[in-house]
């Protein structure tokens, strides 16, 4: 067990990963002191709410960097990691409910507001236990894990792989985002879970709570790119690469690939679980939106911009595309999706290996075609 | 003075006589029939009624109809009956009972109603249904003898019976046995249970309802018998319309699949810009109608071809624009076309509107095929059916038996061999992707007669049609047929019990489970084109 934590330490190590993390340390550190330290009139001045949206841009980034995990490292392009978001923020939300106890329109200390509307008299089962934070958090890990883990058994273990794959990921979470549309689900339906107080005790109103948040989410994305850095420098990140690169040969030379990827998946899926948890609060509300194919196919765009496989080159597509996203949506809302449709044709066609790929080639110091896919044909 | 007055009105009533005796004669007689009812007291309103079901005038029943409906008024001042087209407002828009022509507008203060009470109003509808029941048009006939099931009163019973006894057509006589049963069965009669053991109405189950509960057990027995087996041919019908409603949705995801079977099967491309090339089609139908504005059905079928040119076209540029640069890396191509869906669904969006737009349906595709009381069959679905076969049929005819088709076969099996055997790849590739394109556009116009024509309208199938694809085995058209036309109807099953979202759902799973057991569909390709 010596090893388990040098796998940990070892990316601590790394040039690029110090480079990132003290990236990430000042940008925090910048935020916090403008936000804390200048006058509100000042034009230096981080308002609270931009707090907030730089907080929702990290979790973004957190998936991005969960969704580069599975798709640079593993070769699986995974068209649901939205759904192991959304699962982690319902986690998150439904806590947040809970907490909320008696202070809901209705006043009914137990029940959620929407379960009073719908004439509901007790708790579904499944809510039980989410009023106590550290069984709600460790639901945030293990709900997207288990469901990553049973798909993933599932579908490994009988080699579906490639564009099957993609394909079925997007029907997970179609038939999620369906089934969390149902009033029945006990998931406040079409509405969601919304209209939150406060979390392990501080009120989620405040700016001091807000800035928390947004601290919170910047060390989650450290820790979650140290973890997956651990991984694909470890030996099971070179098993990983090689099942991208070469599936049946890495079979054939006696690797359980299926457990490699099953392995990489679910983690992958707890990293977007933990994305989606510091989502909710910050954003306010989890509804079944967050399902929809279109919101995990956009991660992958993040990816893909930033260039797979680079881990770093996700954080970048994320940050930039929600800022451009921002911006076109408050400026010209019915431009963004074109913006969008134009970014996935530009990106795949002129810029495979990304926004990453562009800075390697101008270091001069190109590692060897990591990028490149693997023929999913085969 | 009296002698006077006497004298004078004699000599008018003798004027009038002199002016109305020769006028008469070529006069209308529905004008003093109509007349007649206007100014019969209460007493005798029925007798003027059936003078009027008497005269054997065609166009008896619109004046009762409009006499039930307080429709039939009297100018005051010249005491003409006519008819009331619209009574909203101060003036009331008048017409002319006996030639149907529009007198224009009138003050209602100038008309007077004709009046009419609850009692004569309840025994109209008895003495229309029959002026019904004698139309010279069997639909007509029919229709009136079904209205009349469970009305049937002592008083109908022998006009019924002399209709029954001149009847020719066999639907109508079923009816109007069917209507003389109810009312026997309710009389007491055993044997009239018989005859409505054999119909589906709910009327006639309603009156063995009734006598299921009644006293006399022998009747009662009877009763229950026959609701029995009615349950049964109840329970086939609803199957027949389950099954109906199966494959008519399994068409529609077959029509939306089968281009996709063709550019993803056969070319191995992923077009998840496929959806959007449905709505192109869609819209392209619209569009066609709103060029030719009231003759919708000539639209519809010009914008087949057109539909398909359409989608064609826009599949060329996406292949030669973007596609044919990500050959050999489907996970980039699948996102690359993404894309270019979200770029086709915003410009429908800015272009024409985000609102969904509505495609009239052509009078021959709308209504329905009625089988029975419980069973109908919806023209517009089975239209919908019958054009996902044909093109299905000349897909298959294209692939199998079109230089075009073994050009494709060649080229999807092994490019290189096919190339030095002189076939042109590239153009192979370019015409293939504009056939699955082009279909997808059909799709699209035969969908424009089901849902609503929105910028959303292809997201919704895209799934759905790669489900089927995968579900029937890649590159497999007849895979294609049976997955969609299957999943179409194991939808439908679970619908009853499980909700329209959870049968989507389960048959979501059902597929992912699937695909765990059979990777390569229901009928994986074998020989040398499993190879890649």
């Amino acid at each position: 067990m010596a090893t388990s934590t040098t796998w940990l330490l070892r990316p601590l190590q790394e040039r690029s990963t110090q480079l990132f993390l003290g990236i990430l340390t000042a940008a925090l550190a910048v935020v916090t002191l403008l936000h804390l330290a200048m006058p509100e009139d000042s034009a230096l001045h981080v308002s609270a709410y931009t707090v907030t949206l730089l907080g929702k841009y990290l979790c973004y980034a957190l998936l991005a960097v969960a969704v580069d995990l599975v798709w640079g490292y593993l070769g699986i392009l995974s068209l649901g990691h939205g759904a192991f978001f959304a699962l982690g923020g319902y986690a998150m939300g439904m806590y947040l409910m809970r907490q909320i106890g008696d202070r809901g329109t209705y006043g009914d200390p137990i029940l959620p507001d929407f379960m009073v509307f719908l004439n509901w008299d007790s708790l579904p089962w499944y809510w039980h236990g989410f009023d106590m934070a550290w069984f709600a958090f460790a639901m945030v890990l293990l709900v997207p894990g288990a469901l990553a883990f049973v798909f993933g058994y599932l579908a490994f273990r009988s080699r579906v792989t490639g564009v099957y794959l993609s394909i079925i990921t997007q029907a997970l979470t179609f038939a999620l985002m369906l089934a969390f549309f149902r009033n029945e689900m006990g998931f406040g339906g079409n509405n969601g879970l919304t209209d939150f107080r406060d979390i392990l005790g501080f009120n989620l109103r405040t700016d001091a709570t807000r800035l928390g948040l947004f601290i919170a989410t910047g060390v989650a994305l450290a820790i979650g790119y140290v973890i997956c850095r651990g991984i694909v420098t470890s030996k099971l990140g070179r098993v990983s690469v090689a099942c991208r690169d070469a599936e049946a040969r890495t079979r054939f030379l006696g690797y359980r690939v299926e457990r490699v990827q099953l392995f990489v998946f679910v983690v992958s899926a707890m990293l977007a679980g933990v994305a989606g948890a510091l989502y909710v609060p910050q954003v306010g509300i989890i509804n079944p939106s967050e399902f929809s194919p279109l919101f995990s196919i956009e991660v992958v765009v993040w990816v893909a911009l930033g260039g797979r496989a680079t881990l770093y080159g996700a954080v970048i597509g994320a940050l930039l595309v929600n800022y451009a996203k921002t911006v076109f949506t408050g400026v010209m809302p019915d431009a963004w999706l074109f913006a969008l449709g134009g970014l996935f044709v530009l990106v795949t066609v002129f810029l495979p290996k990304g926004i990453a790929g562009l800075l390697q080639k101008r270091r001069k110091a190109p590692e060897k075609d990591r990028s490149n896919p693997r023929e999913a044909t085969a | 003075m009296s002698i006077i007055r006497r004298s004078l009105t004699s000599l008018l009533i003798a004027l009038a006589c002199l002016v109305s005796v020769p006028a008469m004669a070529q006069e209308d007689p529905g004008k003093a029939l109509l007349v007649n009812l206007a100014e019969a007291p209460s007493s005798r309103v029925e007798e003027a009624i059936n003078a009027i079901v008497d005269s054997g005038d065609e166009r008896a029943r619109g004046w009762l109809e409009a006499y039930g409906n307080n429709r039939l008024s009297r100018i005051k001042d010249t005491g003409q009956v006519v008819l009331v087209l619209n009574n909203r407002g101060r003036d009331w828009e008048i017409a002319d009972p006996l030639t149907g022509e529009n007198l224009g507008e009138m003050s209602r203060r100038e008309l007077d109603r004709v009046a009419i009470n609850n009692a004569i109003r309840g025994k109209l509808e008895g003495i229309m249904a029959m002026l019904d029941l004698n139309a010279a048009d069997p639909d007509v006939r029919e229709a009136s003898a079904r209205d009349m099931m469970g009305k049937v009163d002592a008083a109908l019973v022998a006009p019924l019976e002399a209709r029954l006894e001149k009847e020719e057509s066999a639907a109508v006589r079923d009816r109007i046995e069917a209507a003389l049963a109810i009312y026997r069965v309710e009389q007491g009669d055993i044997e009239a249970v018989e005859v409505l053991a054999g119909s589906l109405h709910p009327r006639a189950r309603a009156a063995l309802n009734n006598a299921a509960a009644s006293d006399n057990s022998q009747l009662a027995e009877a009763a229950n018998k026959a609701l029995a087996s009615i349950e049964q041919k109840l329970k086939i019908n609803k199957a027949a319309e389950t099954l109906y409603f199966g494959l008519s949705m399994g068409s529609v995801l077959v029509l939306a699949a089968i281009g996709l079977a063709i550019t993803f099967g056969v070319m191995g491309v992923i077009n998840m810009a496929h959806g959007e090339l449905i709505m192109l089609g869609a819209y392209t139908t619209w569009g066609v109608q709103q060029l030719l504005p009231g003759q919708p059905g000539l639209a519809l079928l010009l914008s087949i071809p057109a539909g398909f040119l359409v989608a064609a076209i826009a599949g060329i540029i996406i292949e030669r624009s973007v596609i044919q640069h990500l050959k050999g890396r489907p996970l980039e191509t699948l996102l690359a076309t993404f894309g270019i869906s979200l770029i086709l669904q915003q410009l429908v969006r800015t272009v024409i509107s985000p609102q969904n737009r509505t495609v009239v349906t052509p009078e021959w595709m709308s209504g329905s095929v009625v089988i029975n009381d419980a069973l109908s069959l919806t023209l517009n679905r089975l239209y919908v059916m019958a054009f996902a076969l044909i093109v299905f049929a000349a897909l298959m005819m294209i692939m199998r038996r079109t230089r075009l088709g073994l050009d494709v076969r060649a080229v999807t099996q092994n490019r290189a061999m096919a190339r030095s055997m002189g076939i042109k790849a590239t153009k192979v590739d370019i015409l293939t992707f504009a056939l699955g394109s082009g279909v997808a556009g059909l799709a699209g116009v035969a969908l424009s007669q089901l849902t609503n024509v929105g910028p959303n309208l292809g997201q919704n199938y895209i799934i759905d049609s790669f489900m089927v694809v995968v579900f029937g085995g890649v590159g497999n058209l007849w895979g294609t047929l049976i997955a969609g036309l299957s999943l179409g109807t194991i939808n439908q099953l679970l619908e009853p019990w499980a909700g329209a979202v959870l049968a989507k759902i389960i048959v979501l799973v059902f597929i992912i489970l699937f695909i765990q057991k059979r990777p390569k569909g229901l009928f994986p390709q074998k020989g040398r084109a499993a190879e890649n």
